[in-house]
């Protein structure tokens, strides 16, 4: 059976390489394209950039710090520094999106947002920034992750945002988004979707990596500031890539500067169990846009498994299929066990407990021993805090205090 | 089969229907639900109970563009295990006598290869309408959807633009689908308010015929859409009747046919 070429650039904005684009239904081009419009004119206009400034420092609580960890970097045997974006209000990166999709919402006149959610930490983020403007805010979760995050639905309920349960299909961030989607479908005049990652049709991926790159501009300032030098290498844990293309953004033009991506390889890469697109997956189109994809020989996507519900998603964004065709990245893939892991580490020898998807980047990182000079330097994104994830590994029993 | 009769079976079966005076009836089915055999009977029963063209959808594992009834259908259909090729199988097993035209989400079509549209002429499909490839999303797939030997059916929404309307109808053969409604598919009580100057507005934009689906399910409904537009496309209310059993379906479909000629030419 001839298989189609997705090698060949299709002649349509709103691409990376091939990666990218918008297959929507109908119904959502108008809204793609005043979206679009929208935002566009607001990156132009220095008063909406002033207001996302604002809000960033005054109630985000930016910059997040750039920490030296010095017993983490011996256990590596090169230095490790840490972004700290768990120290963001509310607990994650997830914030800086939100704060910049609900700013431009409040432009275009939308009452009403929705938004996905897998570990919660969007919804939480969501829910959050919505508060602070009195907008009605709807949450669309997975059963299965409701039940992982029980303590992330609690918190976006006193926030006054409605979680829907989702039980279609895996119940997890895939069906979350499918149904946040159709949400929007009908009720596109008067709302605004806040995606949650550089996922989903134009213009998403480009408008969720600028308000991310906040991470890596503030972090390359701080790492020529406190380390005196860029960083060898960039690592970052990849669900829909957002926090990863945040970071890295800022080092692409630094070419001397490797940009790795932790994937979750859930039971191991070579199961049915994981949530490697990259490492695994084959292009498609899922969710308005064309990526690797965790999908089978007819084109239905695969249910993705991770330990951590933040990771738990069988796409990825499309500037990240991108950066790996060109081999400007390198994607690599971290189990569950190894998380948890990586979870301790940092626990224990930095006094930093990471959220489960950060423990991803911090696992992979501590097995390189060798990789680096000891006066290199590695920069790591500690995209989260752990505090989420705390009832869902004790349960498990096996990390004993 | 040669392509050009493909592609234009559905032109002609409008022409015909205009001819007398009536209007379309569009159901929809997803393939291989209840079961590929039930898929099978459903589809002979809707064609001797009136259908002139009959959608079949093939399953997805998640189609954004549907509501839990269509939804559940396909992921039925998958448990059941079919594929695109099963949907072609059952297509040229059911030997029908009017249009066929798959409908799709893209990755599974994109999946079944560059050769799919020329299989799927082949078992007996005549068109072909792709959820989630609007117009201008992709030149390269939507050259080889135009250029091949179905017809491509596009569909506009209620916030396409008149300009847009006009440009998608240039790029599309066949017929052109109206979403009567902002949403998904699915089965809805009223029909909406501004869905006659909808199909004004698209009457102006377009020589091709209209159907007019997404929340149609009664007779009533079906009716009222026959005064306005060229076909009713009439989808969850068929796939819920279909769970229950094929007759349900098939006695659905012929209370709609019945309703939609008391339609005067
Ligand atoms: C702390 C944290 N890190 C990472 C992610 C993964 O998302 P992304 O790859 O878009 O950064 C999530 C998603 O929920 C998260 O909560």
């Amino acid at each position: 059976m001839p298989a189609h070429d997705l090698t060949i650039p299709p002649a349509t904005t709103g691409r990376f390489g091939v990666f990218g684009g918008r297959y929507v239904p109908e119904t959502l081009i108008p809204a793609l394209d005043e979206l679009e419009r929208a935002y566009d004119t607001a990156r132009a206009d220095p008063t909406f950039e002033a207001d996302v400034e604002h809000l960033l420092s005054t109630y985000v609580g930016r910059p997040s710090p750039l920490s030296d960890a010095p017993r983490l970097s011996e256990h590596v045997g090169t230095r490790v520094w840490l972004k700290r974006e768990d120290l963001n209000h509310t607990g994650a990166h997830k914030i800086n999106n939100t704060v910049g999709q609900v700013l431009l919402a409040r432009r275009m006149g939308k009452k009403r947002i929705i938004a996905e959610t897998g570990a919660g930490q969007h919804g939480v983020a969501t829910a959050t920034v919505c508060a602070r403007f009195g907008l009605e805010c709807v949450v669309y979760m997975g059963e299965e992750d409701m039940r992982r995050q029980a303590l992330n639905v609690w918190r976006m309920r006193l926030l006054s945002a409605t979680v829907v349960p989702v039980t279609s299909g895996t119940r997890t961030l895939k069906d979350a988004t499918s149904e946040a989607i159709r949400d929007w479908v009908a009720s596109v005049v008067d709302s605004h979707y806040v995606i949650g990652s550089v996922v989903g049709p134009a213009p998403y991926p480009r408008m969720v990596r600028d308000f991310q790159s906040i991470i890596g501009r503030e972090a390359r300032e701080q790492m020529l500031a406190q380390a005196g030098a860029l960083p060898t290498t960039v690592i970052a844990c990849v669900g829909g890539g957002s926090n990863a293309i945040g970071v890295f953004h800022a080092f692409i033009d630094d070419p001397a500067v490797q940009l790795v991506g932790v994937e979750a390889a859930g039971e191991g890469l070579d199961t049915e169990h994981h949530a490697a697109s990259l490492s695994r997956g084959t292009p498609g189109v899922l969710h308005g846009t064309l990526s690797y994809l965790l999908q089978d020989a007819a084109g239905q996507v695969h249910p993705a498994h991770s330990i951590s519900a933040g990771l738990d998603y069988p796409g990825v964004g499309p500037e990240h299929a991108y950066l790996k065709d060109i081999g400007r990245a390198t994607y690599v893939a971290v189990t569950d066990h190894d998380a948890l892991e990586g979870f301790k580490l940092l626990s224990r020898l930095e006094g930093i407990v990471p959220a489960l998807e950060s423990a991803h980047a911090v696992s992979w990182l501590a097995a390189q021993r060798g990789r680096w000079r000891a006066d290199d330097s590695v920069l790591v994104c500690v995209s989260g805090r752990g505090d989420k994830d705390v009832a869902q590994v004790s349960e498990m029993g096996i990390l004993a205090p | 089969m040669s392509v050009t009769i493909s592609s234009e079976r559905i032109a002609e079966q409008f022409a015909r229907l205009r001819a007398s005076g009536r209007r379309a009836l569009v159901p929809y089915v997803t393939a291989g639900h209840p079961s590929p055999d039930e898929t099978l009977a459903l589809l002979s029963g809707l064609e001797d109970a009136g259908a002139d063209v009959i959608e079949v959808g093939v399953p997805f594992s998640d189609p954004m563009a549907d509501g839990p009834i269509i939804q559940a259908s396909s992921q039925q259909a998958l448990a059941a295990g079919m594929t695109f090729d099963g949907v072609l199988d059952t297509v040229s097993r059911a030997k029908l006598g009017v249009p066929i035209v798959l409908f799709t989400y893209l990755n599974p079509l994109l999946a079944a290869g560059r050769d799919a549209l020329t299989r799927a002429a082949e078992a007996g499909v005549h068109g072909v309408l792709v959820t989630d490839l609007p117009v201008g999303a992709d030149a390269e797939r939507e050259q080889w959807l135009g250029d091949g030997p179905l017809a491509f059916i596009r569909l506009v929404a209620p916030t396409t633009p008149q300009a847009r309307m006009a440009e998608i109808s240039q790029h599309g053969s066949g017929f052109v689908y109206l979403i009567s409604r902002l949403g998904v598919t699915g089965v809805r009580e009223t029909l909406p308010p501004d869905l006659p100057a909808t199909v004004r507005r698209l009457r102006q934009s377009t020589q091709l015929p209209i159907c007019v689906g997404f929340g149609v399910s009664r007779p009533e409904q079906a009716r009222a859409v026959a005064e306005l537009a060229d076909g009713v496309v009439v989808g969850s209310a068929i796939v819920r009747a279909a769970g229950e059993s094929v007759e349900s379906a098939v006695t659905l479909a012929a209370s709609l046919r019945a309703a939609i000629d008391t339609v005067s030419p």
